[in-house]
């Protein structure tokens, strides 16, 4: 064993978030660690690094038995945790983001830049990826990126690699190159643990599953014996049967919104469609394919520049954020964290950020008792699982802060709900709550537009699919017997 | 060569250039050795302080007090030495101000990394707790005998150029210790671990204290470096202009500040490069003092160099988005 965990304890503040875990991994072991949000899995990794110390139970590593590991101890012992957010420099080149780790563990007073150069480079060629070293990391992919924080942790002579949710920001093809890289280290014998939400690239990659809920190990064992519905199953604790959405599209009508030859220079063009109420259209189209601009034109944050837009069969003009909402026309971010949400605000704040007006007297003076009131009723009504409304959002898991975005819009009286990416990084249990909502909403009347990466959801939940490409419509898939593989297929041909 | 082409100090050198010329065309004298060697002469002090401010401004910090320490440490040192009757060399006075400047600056520098204190809200309180202290109990007069190694330094020039109208025009030396101050930061900067850790610090300071940099190291580092060199920079402004007022220098942050962004340096920290902080400097001392040259009312340098300092800030910030 490379590293063991024995019967390891750990609470804050008198809660108990790790009960008795215990984990051992191989040498040359790719391992998944699933479970939902707040399962105890960053606790778990940090305990691994040495960032927090246990409150009983012992780690076994490199032949030496810890009581409470240290940073140093867990770098020593070819530990090395890749965080989501990289942990690099922006502002400095590839080669030095590569190396200076080296050259500050040397205690070097003077930076001998050929020798950063001679690093950079063997690490980069050990994974047998090429990335110019003179680049600045700021104007790296994000799959470029991450490939330098893999050759830095190889450079620390990692044995073990602790990736957190590597492939959030990647596209298929950058998943693909991602893992065969991972296969390279499991080669040379490098053990990878490896955390992610995505239950088709956790039966991909690993070997083993551990899997948690609510701080303990539930199950484990060879990925062969599972499934996607398995690993449900373990991490909610229940099973979840997601049914097709059946829509409510009335065919007839006048559409809710039409849009003819929508066209943005280099971005997109030649879009047209027409959205019913009741309907959940849903698009998505490879990364870059000028679908999140679509997104954001409709909602008026970058408008379009040629193409008209009918709202109820009348034309009008979407030029601001302003023009959208009057014609109630509502935006999800992708990005909850930065675009969509105020998170050292209140929940409270953050439901009504859009509909203050609503509350205001003739004087400006807000209501709060009103406030107060309708609040705890979109609690109620999202199933928003807080102790106060007055908490910062911050303080919430990703499910809940999104179901506060989605039910803030709902409050400004949308007809028309564009949703990006709206389970980004959202758990499987939260997920499956967030749908059930769409689909509620939508039976209510309203037309969804849902942007996403996730074919799963679509097809569970769209009744048409549209696949962008380069900035155009490529084709319409729908019907009760479309697979996920015809979007992959179609998705394949393009490429 | 596209890359040269590319590099923000070559685009600075040229705006130099064609702004020497502009200037030089609409007014002759301009050229004169006079004139030249005065204009290097009043990049000096500013330059000593743009140094230290780049190094602060490259950790990501900020800051606004130096001015404040610099005529708090000249002033007391100036005001001792005359006291004691002074009459050793040039050392002692340097000595002594960068040592009170620099002690100034750790100030800053424990304040902002202990209590993890906004740079601009500690470093504005220091500057004016600091000039209020220095007014109300060492003094407010002018002190107009400085000892005489002050003014001997003055004194010190090289390169005595004769002039056809028989006056000599000659290069202050300290002018070299600018330079040498540059180059030495220049090295400092590239060649350290410490350097390289301001950089990174700059850059994101979480990722810098899991690649095993002291946070708290390097801020005391570029704080009390900022403090050391406006020290530094005061006793060569009094020696320069022969006398110690405690009313000097005040507002220079803001002009020392627009010089670094000039120079290229972004106010969110881990760019910039001294060499373009020494064109930056070069640059905002042509454009205030050709300001009178082609006969504009000297009222008119404030306005300058706010502009200055808001062009240099689009451009930076546009530049950035046109990158990424």
């Amino acid at each position: 064993m490379l590293i063991a965990l024995k019967n390891i304890c750990k609470g804050f503040a008198g809660v108990e978030v790790l009960k008795n875990v215990s984990l051992s991994i191989a040498s040359g072991e790719i391992r998944c660690l699933a479970g939902e949000n707040g399962c105890g899995k960053s606790t778990l990794i940090k305990i691994l690094s040495g960032v927090y110390t246990p409150d009983a139970g012992s780690i076994a590593l490199g032949g030496r038995e810890y009581r409470a590991l240290r940073p140093i101890d867990a770098i020593r012992g070819g530990v090395q945790v890749i965080y989501q957010d990289f942990s690099l420099f922006p502002n400095l080149t590839v080669a030095e983001n590569l190396a200076l780790n080296t050259q500050v563990s040397k205690g070097k007073t003077f930076v001998d830049w050929k020798e950063m150069r001679t690093t950079a480079s063997e690490s980069l060629e050990e994974i047998g990826v090429s990335i110019d070293l003179k680049k600045l990391v700021g104007d790296l992919s994000v799959a470029d990126k991450q490939i330098v924080a893999i050759a830095r942790a190889l450079l620390h002579n990692a044995r073990l690699i602790v990736m957190d949710e590597p492939t959030t920001a990647l596209t298929q093809k950058e998943v693909g190159a991602l893992f065969s890289i991972i296969k390279k280290l499991k080669e040379a014998g490098i053990s990878i643990l490896f955390v992610s939400h995505k239950m088709r690239e956790m039966l991909d990659i690993s070997e083993k599953i551990t899997i948690m809920r609510n701080g303990a190990i539930v199950s484990e064992g060879e990925i062969e014996k599972y499934d996607a519905r398995a690993i449900t199953y373990h991490m909610t604790g229940h099973s979840i049967d997601e049914v097709r959405f059946e829509g409510a599209a009335t065919e007839g009508d006048v559409p809710l919104l039409r849009v003819e030859k929508l066209g943005k220079s280099g971005v997109f063009k030649d879009i047209s469609f027409s959205l019913r109420a009741g309907e959940i259209l849903g698009v998505t189209g490879l990364l870059g394919c000028g679908r999140t601009e679509l997104a954001l034109s409709l909602f008026g944050r970058e408008p379009a520049d040629t193409g008209r837009i009918f709202r109820d069969g009348k034309e009008v003009v979407v030029g601001s954020v302003q023009d959208a909402m009057a014609r109630n026309i509502a935006y999800v971010p992708e990005d909850r964290l930065t675009e969509g949400l105020f998170l050292a605000q209140s929940i409270t704040r953050n439901l009504f950020s859009a509909t203050y007006d609503r509350f205001t007297n003739a004087a400006g003076i807000l209501d709060t008792s009103t406030i107060r009131s309708e609040a705890s009723e979109m609690l109620r009504g999202f199933d928003i699982a807080t102790p106060n409304s007055n908490n910062p959002v911050r303080s919430l898991s990703g499910g809940n802060q999104q179901r506060v975005v989605l039910a803030r819009w709902m409050s400004t009286k949308a007809c028309i709900l564009v949703l990006n990416g709206p389970t980004v990084g959202v758990d499987v249990g939260s997920k499956f709550e967030i749908h059930k909502k769409l689909r509620e909403i939508a039976r209510s009347g309203v037309a969804i537009m849902l942007f996403s990466d996730d074919l799963q959801e679509l097809i569970s939940n769209c009744n048409r699919i549209l696949v962008m490409h380069k900035g155009s419509i490529v084709c319409e898939l729908g019907g009760a017997s479309l697979q996920e593989n015809d979007i992959i297929d179609c998705l394949r041909r393009l490429s | 060569m596209g890359k040269l082409l590319k590099r923000n100090e070559f685009i600075l050198f040229c705006i130099l250039l064609l702004f020497a010329c502009f200037v030089g065309f609409v007014n002759t004298g301009f050229w004169s050795p006079l004139n030249i060697f005065s204009l290097l002469k009043s990049s000096v002090v500013m330059g000593i302080f743009a140094i230290g401010t780049l190094m602060v401004i490259l950790s990501g910090g900020i800051d606004i007090s130096f001015p404040a320490f610099s005529v708090f440490s000249f002033y007391i040192t100036v005001k001792y030495l005359v006291a004691i009757k002074y009459q050793g060399t040039i050392l002692l006075p340097f000595v002594l101000a960068v040592f009170i400047g620099m002690s100034l600056g750790l100030v800053n520098a424990f304040l902002i990394s202990k209590f993890r204190l906004a740079p601009l809200i500690v470093t504005l309180g220091t500057g004016s707790a600091v000039t209020g202290f220095l007014r109300a109990f060492v003094g407010t007069g002018i002190i107009p005998n400085l000892p005489s190694s002050m003014v001997a330094f003055s004194r010190m020039n090289i390169l005595n150029t004769a002039l056809p109208d028989g006056s000599i025009a000659s290069l202050s030396v300290s002018i070299f210790l600018f330079l040498g101050l540059a180059v030495g930061a220049a090295f400092f900067l590239k060649y350290t671990t410490l350097g390289r850790g301001i950089y990174a610090f700059g850059g994101d300071p979480v990722a810098a204290l899991r690649v095993g940099f002291n946070p708290i190291k390097i801020q005391c580092f570029v704080y009390g470096m900022a403090g050391a060199l406006a020290g530094a920079a005061g006793i060569v402004h009094s020696s320069l202009i022969r006398q110690a007022n405690p009313r000097d220098l005040e507002g220079f942050e803001m002009e020392i500040i627009a010089s670094v962004v000039l120079g290229g340096a972004s106010l969110t920290g881990g760019k910039g490069t001294v060499l373009g902080t020494v064109l930056g400097v070069f640059i905002l001392v042509l454009i205030k003092s050709s300001l009178i040259l082609v006969g504009i009312p000297s009222d008119w340098q404030k306005v300058v160099v706010g502009a200055v300092l808001i062009t240099a800030t689009v451009a930076t910030a546009y530049r950035m988005k046109r990158h990424a």
